[in-house]
C-alpha cells in the first residue's frame, strides 16, 4: 500500500541532530532563501497566491492574499509577526516543528519578510516551551551568525533582524490582535477590528500575523514551485499539512500529508485505536472545533468537507477518545480551560463559559437535571457569535456538539446521579480517581 | 444614563462631511459618514441598550450589550445578512446597510436578553442598599431588555467588598461589569490612570496597581521614590499604574458614568436615593469655566453634584472641587440673621468696637446706611466686592459704588493685581463677547499658556486642551518654572521663566528677543503664527510687570488671539459690568466723557463720579490711613489679598459694611453684617472666560437674599434706590445696555523690570494656587480634602546643592515676615527659583510671608524632621 504521508515541513526531523543548521543546511536549508532574494518581492506574493496556501493556524485564511492587504509602502516599517502562541488543548504541531527543525520556520521567515518588505520580524512563542524557546533563540544566534539573518542577509543588501519572545500564559494571545498588544507590552486583549492588522498592526505599523506551519511551508512553495504544492490536497485546500493524532490511538504523532486526507486512512498509519477498543468520538482540529464520531471516519480533512460535515478543520488536531472516555468529563474539562484563559474583555465569553463550567460540574457529579441540557444548549446560543472574538465561540463547540450527539450520556449521568464511567478504564497511565471539583465557583480572590 | 444624542462634541467647523443613507428597523436616515450605528438609532429615538458605549469615549465593544442584527450591500450590491449580531456601539454605519435592532429582530432582541442575563448572573442583588439603585443603567435595562427571572442557580463570584481608590473613590468589584468606562476616562480624558484590568475570565477585574497581581520580582518602590510626592495626595491613597500614588482632580466623573454601583464617591455614598433627590440644572461657581452642573436636593439639603451636559463648555466632565466642594455654603458659620456692632462710649470720650450683635435688617440697614453717609463725608466710601459674585451682583456694586457712594473707588480683584492688568482688561477683556471658546482651543494649531496652571486654575480648560492635544495635535506651550504633571499630560512644551521674566519669554517669541534657548522660541514662533493659534493669560500675570503689554506685543506679531482665564467664576463679570475703578458697565471707560453720560443716562442720575478710582490696594492704603472712612466688602478673604495683614489693619480702621454668606475675618471687623444667599440659594449668572453668561436658577428655596437685593434694599436706606431687587430688574437694566461703540482704552505699555538679583541662600518666589488646597470654598468636604496634593517646596538640583538642602529634606522659605517649613522635591526646573503652593495648608504665602510671587526669599535647610505635611512615605 502506498503511503499518503508527504514529509515536507517534517522531513528533516529524522535527521541527527536535526535542529541544528548544519543538519538543516545538509538537506538543503536556505537554498530557497537565497532563491527567494534574487527575485521580485512581488513576484514571490504572486507565488504564494497561486499556492493556494490557506493559514495553517486555524482559520484557514489565504496567506497570499493576507500578503497583499499590506498597504503600498510609505517608508516606514512593516512587521511579519509568526504567531508561536501555540495553546489549543490537542494542538501539537507547531512545537514539535520548532523543536525539530527551527530553521525551517526562520528560512520561512526570511523569504516571507522579504515578501513583503518587512525588516524586522518577531516569533511570539508560548511561553510555557522553553525548551521550544530556547532552541529557537539558539537557531536565530546560529543564522546571524551565519550571514542568513541581520545586515545584509546572503550579501544581497537586504537587512532583517528577528526577535524571539515568549509568552507568558495566556491562551487568548494566540488571537491574532491580542498577540500583537501583548508583544507591545500591554495586557493581551483583542483589539477592535478595524483597523485590522494589515493596515494598523504592530506599533500601528502594517503588519502580517502568520501561523509557524503556514510561514514554514513558504520555502517547499519557493523551491519547488505553486504547481508542485497544488498538485497535493484538494482544489480549494492545496497542498500538505501536519496532522496531529493523540489520545486513544496506538502511535500517537504527527502525520504530514495533503489535506484532504481521511481520519481512517491516518488511523491506519498509526496503528489504529488502541486494540481491544474502538473509536467513540474525536475532534478534527482541537479542542474548538465540534466533534465527530465514527460516523465521520470518511470525511476528507480539508476545510470545505470537514465544515459541510458539520466541524471545522482548525488546526488539525485529531484527538481520538474510544469507547471508555466520559464525553461528559472530556467536555467539562474543556470547558474548564476555556473558562480559565477566556480573556475576561467581553461579558459572553467572560460569563458564559464561568457559568457553563458550573453547570457541567454540576452535571458531572449527578446533580444537574434535565433543563440543564436546555440551558447549556441556550448559553451556548448566547455566547456564539456575540463574543468579542473567536474564543467564545470555540468555547461552545464541544458543549453544543456533544450534547447534540451524546445525550443520553448527559442524561445517564443525571438521571443516574453521577458519572457511569470507570475513568482508570480510559486512561493510558497509571490512574487514581479524583473526585469532581467541589462547587466553590469563583469567589475566592487571592 | 450619560448618553448624548450629538454624534461628535464641538461644533463642526470644516465643510459639511460625506452623508451615508441607511435603515435602522426600516426607518431610512442619513448621518454623516463615521457616525456609528447607536448614535444614527438614538438621533431616530431608537435606544439600543448598551453599558461599555459612551459617546465621549472611544468604543471597546466590550459588554456585548448593544448587539442589533445587521445586513449589507456586498460588493455586487446585493444586501446580505452578516453571518453574528454586530455590536452597533463600534459599528460604522455605511451605505444601503440595514440594521435591525432589538425592536425588529428577534436575533437582536435574543441577544441582548442572552447578555444581560450573563451581566446578572455575576451582579449582586444588593440594589436596595446601592448608590446606584433607581437610576442605574444595568437596574433599568435589566428592567426594559432582560428577563424576568435568572436561571443561573450557581455560585456567584464575590470580592471583598469595597476598595478606597482614594479617600473620595470607593471601588466595589462585584458590581462591576467590566465596561472599562472608568479606565478608558482616566486614560483617553483626564490622563491620570489609576485602575486598570487585571486578571482574566471571571476574575477579570478593576483593580490597584498591585505587585502581588502583577507577580513582580520585587516590591515596588515607596510612593516617594516613584512618584512625585508633590503631585501625591494629602490623604490615604492606592498607588496608580506607574506606581505613584493615585491622585486626580477628575476622578469624580468615573462615579458619574460607572453604568452600575461599583465606583462610588465617599462623600455621597449610602446618603440618599436617587427617586427622592430633586435636581436642578446649576453652574460650577469653582472657576471662571461655568461649568453646567447638576445639583441633586433632599427635602432643602443639597445632597451631590454631577457634571451637566453641554458639548459647548465642559462636554460632560467637571473637576472634583465642582463636584464635591458644595458644604461650604451650608456651613455651621453660615450668617442667617444681620449683625451689627455697638460702640461703647468710656468715660472720658473714647469709643471702642464691641461685640456683633444680631439685629433686625430694617436696624441693621439704617445703621449701614448711616455709617456709610458718614463716612463718605468724612473721607469717602470705597467698593470691595470680590471675585466670586455673579453678573447680577457685580453689577448692583458697580452702581451701588457711583450712584449711591459718589465713587469710582470699587475693585473685585481680591488678589495680585495691576494697573496694567486694569489697562489691559479695559482694553483687551470688556465689552469683547464671547472669544476663543473651548471648542476653538480643541482645534487651535497652538495655545501658549503665560500665567496660568490650566489644571489647578481652570480645571475643565485642561481638559478641553489635553483632548486637542491627544485627538487633534494640538501644541500647548507653557511659560512657567517648571513643567507640572498637567503640562506633562498636555504633551507640552516649557519655557522655562523664573517669576518676573514671562515678558522677555514673550517678546523672544516671533521677536527679536535675546533667549539662549532658540530651539523652543523658534517651535513656539512657527506654532504660534498658524491661524488658529491662541494664547491664554492667567491673573497671576498681573503680578509680572511688563507682562501683558508682552502678551499683546506677542498676539500683534503672530495674529495669535488671546482670551483671559482668571481663577473666580465672577472675574470676567466684574469687568464686564463695571466693578474696577476705571470700567462701567459695558467697558466703557470712566476716563472718557461720553461714556459717562451713557451711564448716567441709563442710570438715570445727572453726572457720574470723573475722577479714576483706586485700586484694590489704593483702596486698602487709604483705608489705612484714613483718606477713606469707610467700605463696602462682599466676598472678600483678606488671606487672598496681596498683604493680608495689612488688609486686616485697613479694615479695622474703617467703618465696613460686609455681605457675606458665612462668618469671616471680615465679618469678625466688620460694624454691619448683611447675610446674603450662596449659589444654590438664588438665581444669577457667571461670565464665563469664553464670554458665556451662563445663568442658573436657584436650586433651594430659602429666605436668603442676593446680594442685588441687599444692595438696593441698602441704597433704599441710603435715600438713593437702585431699583435691582429682582433678578429679572438687574437683567433688564443690564440688557438696555448697547455696546460700547466708543475708543477703547489704550493697550497697555509697560517696560519689563530687570530681575532681582538673587543673594546665595535666596531665590525668586514662585507660587500659586493648587486646585484644593485651604480654601474656605472647599470647607466641610474633608473626603475630597484627602484628594488634595501634599504641600512641598519645589527647587531645581542646583539651587536645592546651593542651599545644602538634600531631597526629601525640610526647606525653610523665609522672609522678615514669617517662615514657610516644607519637605523639598528636587524638580527639573528654573535655578534660583523656589515654588511653593500659595495656600494649601502649611503654605500661606501671602499670608506668613506677607510677600507676592516674584519676591526674593530666603531659603535655608530646615532643623531636623520636625514638619507636619508632606512626608514622602508609601502610599498605600
Amino acid at each position: 500500500m502506498s503511503t499518503p504521508l508527504t514529509p515536507v515541513l517534517s522531513d528533516t526531523w529524522d535527521a541527527e541532530r536535526s535542529w541544528t543548521l548544519d543538519a538543516y543546511r545538509a538537506r538543503g536549508g536556505y537554498d530557497a532563501l537565497r532563491d527567494a532574494l534574487s527575485r521580485d518581492p512581488a513576484d514571490l506574493v504572486q507565488l504564494v497566491k497561486d499556492s493556494g496556501l490557506r493559514g495553517r493556524g486555524g482559520a484557514g485564511f489565504p496567506t497570499g492574499m493576507k500578503w497583499g492587504f499590506l498597504p503600498p509602502p510609505d517608508g516606514g516599517p512593516r512587521y511579519l509577526v509568526v504567531n508561536a502562541d501555540e495553546s489549543e488543548p490537542g494542538t501539537c504541531k507547531d512545537i514539535p516543528l520548532m523543536l525539530a527543525s527551527p530553521h525551517l520556520l526562520l528560512e520561512g521567515v526570511a523569504i516571507t519578510s522579504f515578501a513583503i518588505g518587512c525588516h524586522h520580524a518577531f516569533v511570539y512563542v508560548r511561553g510555557e516551551v522553553l525548551h521550544v524557546y530556547r532552541r529557537l533563540l539558539r537557531a536565530v544566534e546560529e543564522a546571524y551568525e551565519a550571514g542568513l539573518l541581520g545586515k545584509d542577509v546572503l550579501g544581497t543588501g537586504y537587512d532583517l533582524d528577528v526577535t524571539v519572545h515568549a509568552g507568558a500564559g495566556a491562551y487568548i494571545c494566540g488571537e491574532e490582535t491580542a498577540l500583537l498588544d501583548s508583544l507591545e507590552g500591554r495586557r493581551g486583549q483583542p483589539r477592535l477590528k478595524p483597523p485590522f492588522p494589515a493596515v494598523a498592526g504592530l506599533y500601528a505599523r502594517p503588519t502580517v500575523v502568520n501561523n509557524v506551519e503556514s510561514v514554514a511551508s513558504v520555502p517547499a512553495i519557493v523551491a519547488r514551485g505553486a504547481d508542485w504544492f497544488t498538485a497535493m490536497g484538494t482544489e480549494r485546500s492545496a497542498g500538505h499539512g501536519l496532522f496531529s493524532l493523540s489520545g486513544h490511538v496506538v502511535r500517537p504523532g504527527q502525520y504530514e500529508a495533503p489535506l484532504g486526507v481521511t481520519l481512517r486512512e491516518l488511523l491506519d498509519l498509526a496503528g489504529g485505536v488502541r486494540p481491544g477498543h474502538e473509536l467513540k468520538f474525536w475532534t478534527p482540529g482541537g479542542s474548538s472545533t465540534p466533534i465527530f464520531t465514527a460516523e465521520h471516519l470518511d470525511v476528507p480533512l480539508d476545510y470545505e468537507s470537514v465544515g459541510a460535515a458539520g466541524s471545522m478543520l482548525g488546526t488539525r488536531a485529531l484527538q481520538i477518545f474510544d469507547e471508555t472516555t466520559c464525553v461528559v468529563r472530556a467536555v467539562t474539562r474543556w470547558t474548564e480551560f476555556y473558562a480559565h484563559e477566556s480573556c475576561g474583555k467581553c461579558t459572553p465569553c467572560r460569563e458564559g463559559t464561568y457559568w457553563l463550567q458550573q453547570v457541567l460540574r454540576r452535571i458531572e457529579g449527578g446533580e444537574g437535571t434535565e433543563a440543564d441540557l436546555d440551558l447549556l444548549l441556550d448559553l451556548c446560543d448566547n455566547i456564539l457569535g456575540r463574543a468579542f472574538c473567536a474564543l467564545g465561540d470555540g468555547a461552545t463547540s464541544p458543549v453544543t456538539s456533544s450534547v447534540q450527539l451524546f445525550r443520553d450520556e448527559y442524561e445517564a449521568h443525571i438521571t443516574g446521579g453521577g458519572c457511569p464511567f470507570d475513568h482508570s478504564r480510559s486512561a493510558l497511565f497509571e490512574y487514581t480517581p479524583r473526585a469532581p471539583k467541589a462547587l466553590t465557583g469563583a469567589g475566592v480572590h487571592r | 444614563m450619560t448618553a448624548t444624542t450629538t454624534g461628535s462634541g464641538g461644533a463642526e467647523l470644516s465643510a459639511p462631511p460625506e452623508q451615508v443613507t441607511f435603515t435602522i428597523d426600516g426607518i431610512e436616515t442619513s448621518v454623516p459618514k463615521g457616525t456609528l450605528v447607536i448614535r444614527a438609532a438614538e438621533e431616530l429615538g431608537i435606544t439600543i441598550p448598551r453599558f461599555c458605549d459612551h459617546p465621549l469615549l472611544a468604543p471597546a465593544g466590550a459588554c456585548r450589550q448593544c448587539l442589533v442584527e445587521v445586513a449589507a450591500p456586498d460588493r455586487s450590491g446585493q444586501v446580505r445578512p452578516m453571518p453574528k449580531p454586530q455590536a452597533s456601539c463600534t459599528l460604522e454605519a455605511t451605505p444601503g446597510m440595514v440594521v435591525s435592532t432589538q425592536r425588529t429582530s428577534e436575533v437582536a432582541d435574543k441577544a441582548q436578553h442572552g447578555v444581560m442575563e450573563l451581566l446578572l448572573m455575576n451582579h449582586p442583588l444588593d440594589c436596595p442598599v446601592c448608590d446606584k439603585g433607581g437610576e442605574c443603567p444595568l437596574q433599568n435595562q435589566a428592567m426594559s431588555n432582560g428577563r424576568s427571572t435568572s436561571r443561573f442557580v450557581d455560585v456567584k463570584r464575590t470580592f471583598p467588598k469595597p476598595i478606597a481608590v482614594s479617600t473620595q473613590v470607593l471601588l466595589d468589584r462585584e458590581r462591576c461589569v467590566l465596561c472599562q468606562r472608568c479606565t478608558r476616562f482616566s486614560q483617553e480624558i483626564a490622563g491620570d490612570a489609576f485602575i486598570d484590568l487585571q486578571m482574566r475570565g471571571a476574575h477579570q477585574q478593576i483593580g490597584r496597581f498591585d505587585e502581588d497581581v502583577l507577580d513582580f520580582a520585587a516590591p515596588a518602590a515607596p510612593a516617594g521614590a516613584a512618584g512625585d510626592p508633590g503631585d501625591a495626595p494629602v490623604g490615604a491613597a492606592l498607588l496608580d499604574e506607574s506606581g505613584r500614588t493615585f491622585a486626580s482632580y477628575f476622578s469624580g466623573n468615573t462615579v458619574q458614568i460607572c453604568p452600575v454601583g461599583a465606583l462610588t464617591s465617599a462623600a455621597y455614598r449610602f446618603r440618599a436615593r436617587p427617586f427622592d433627590l430633586v435636581s436642578s440644572p446649576s453652574v460650577g461657581e469653582h472657576d471662571s469655566c461655568g461649568s453646567a452642573i447638576r445639583v441633586d436636593h433632599r427635602r432643602g439639603v443639597v445632597m451631590r453634584r454631577l457634571a451637566g451636559d453641554d458639548p459647548l463648555v465642559n462636554e460632560e466632565w467637571i473637576t472634583d472641587k465642582d463636584r464635591f466642594a458644595f458644604a461650604w455654603q451650608s456651613a455651621p458659620d453660615r450668617l442667617t440673621t444681620p449683625l451689627v456692632r455697638d460702640r461703647v462710649v468710656a468715660p472720658d470720650g473714647t469709643t471702642t468696637r464691641g461685640e456683633l450683635r444680631p439685629a433686625s435688617w430694617v436696624e441693621a440697614l439704617e445703621l449701614a446706611a448711616e455709617g456709610l453717609t458718614a463716612a463718605r463725608a468724612a473721607g469717602g466710601v470705597a467698593v470691595l466686592p470680590g471675585g466670586r459674585l455673579t453678573v447680577e451682583d457685580a453689577y448692583a456694586y458697580a452702581k451701588l459704588a457711583r450712584v449711591v457712594l459718589g465713587t469710582n473707588d470699587v475693585d473685585h480683584r481680591a488678589r495680585t493685581h495691576s494697573d496694567e492688568e486694569a489697562a489691559f482688561l479695559a482694553h483687551t477683556v470688556a465689552g469683547s463677547g464671547i472669544g476663543v471658546t473651548f471648542t476653538d482651543l480643541e482645534k487651535a494649531p497652538a495655545v501658549l499658556l503665560v500665567g496660568l496652571e490650566a489644571e489647578e486654575e481652570a480645571g475643565v480648560t485642561f481638559l478641553r486642551l489635553r483632548k486637542g492635544a491627544e485627538r487633534h495635535g494640538v501644541r500647548v506651550f507653557s511659560v512657567a518654572p517648571y513643567a507640572t504633571r498637567g503640562l506633562q499630560r498636555m504633551h507640552g512644551t516649557l519655557l522655562p521663566a523664573a517669576p518676573g521674566t514671562e515678558a522677555e519669554w514673550l517678546d523672544g517669541i516671533a521677536g527679536s528677543g535675546t533667549l539662549d534657548t532658540p530651539d523652543v522660541v523658534d517651535e513656539a514662533t512657527e506654532a504660534l503664527s498658524r491661524p488658529g493659534a491662541v494664547v491664554l493669560v492667567g491673573e497671576r500675570l498681573a503680578g509680572v510687570p511688563g507682562g501683558y503689554s508682552a502678551v499683546l506685543r506677542l498676539a500683534g506679531r503672530t495674529g495669535a488671539r488671546v482670551a483671559w482665564v482668571p481663577r473666580r467664576a465672577g472675574e470676567r463679570g466684574g469687568v464686564e459690568v463695571g466693578t474696577l475703578p476705571g470700567l462701567l458697565p459695558g467697558g466703557r471707560p470712566v476716563a472718557d466723557a461720553a461714556a459717562r453720560v451713557d451711564v448716567a443716562a441709563a442710570w438715570g442720575v445727572g453726572t457720574l463720579p470723573a475722577e479714576p478710582g483706586r485700586s484694590t490696594s489704593e483702596i486698602l492704603d487709604a483705608l489705612s490711613v484714613g483718606q477713606l472712612a469707610g467700605v463696602v466688602v462682599g466676598g472678600v478673604e483678606p488671606a487672598d489679598l496681596p498683604d493680608p495683614a495689612h488688609a486686616l489693619r485697613a479694615l479695622s480702621a474703617a467703618f465696613v459694611v460686609s455681605l457675606e454668606v458665612r462668618a469671616s475675618a471680615v465679618t469678625e471687623l466688620a460694624d454691619v453684617v448683611l447675610p446674603v444667599a450662596p449659589p444654590t440659594e438664588r438665581a444669577g449668572s457667571y461670565w464665563s472666560w469664553e464670554g458665556r453668561v451662563r445663568a442658573f436658577d436657584r436650586v433651594l428655596d430659602s429666605s436668603a437674599m442676593a446680594d442685588h437685593r441687599v444692595l438696593d434694599a441698602l441704597a433704599e436706606a441710603c435715600g438713593t434706590p437702585l431699583g435691582l431687587a429682582t433678578p429679572d430688574a438687574v437683567r433688564e437694566e443690564l440688557g438696555a445696555f448697547g455696546p460700547w461703540d466708543g475708543a477703547r482704552t489704550d493697550a497697555p505699555d509697560v517696560a519689563a523690570v530687570e530681575p532681582p538679583r538673587v543673594d546665595p541662600g535666596h531665590a525668586v518666589l514662585a507660587s500659586w494656587r493648587l486646585l484644593l488646597d485651604a480654601g474656605r470654598g472647599q470647607d466641610g468636604e474633608r473626603f475630597l480634602a484627602g484628594t488634595a496634593k501634599r504641600p512641598v517646596v519645589r527647587m531645581s538640583a542646583a539651587t536645592a546643592a546651593g542651599v545644602g538642602v538634600e531631597p526629601g529634606a525640610p526647606v525653610r522659605v523665609a522672609t522678615e515676615r514669617g517662615a514657610v517649613t516644607l519637605p523639598v522635591v528636587v524638580t527639573d526646573m528654573v535655578d534660583h527659583v523656589v515654588w511653593l503652593p500659595m495656600r494649601s495648608p502649611g503654605s500661606a504665602v501671602l499670608d506668613v510671608l506677607g510677600v507676592e510671587p516674584g519676591a526674593v526669599v530666603q531659603v535655608t535647610a530646615a532643623d531636623g524632621t520636625a514638619d507636619p505635611y508632606g512626608t514622602t512615605e508609601g502610599g498605600a
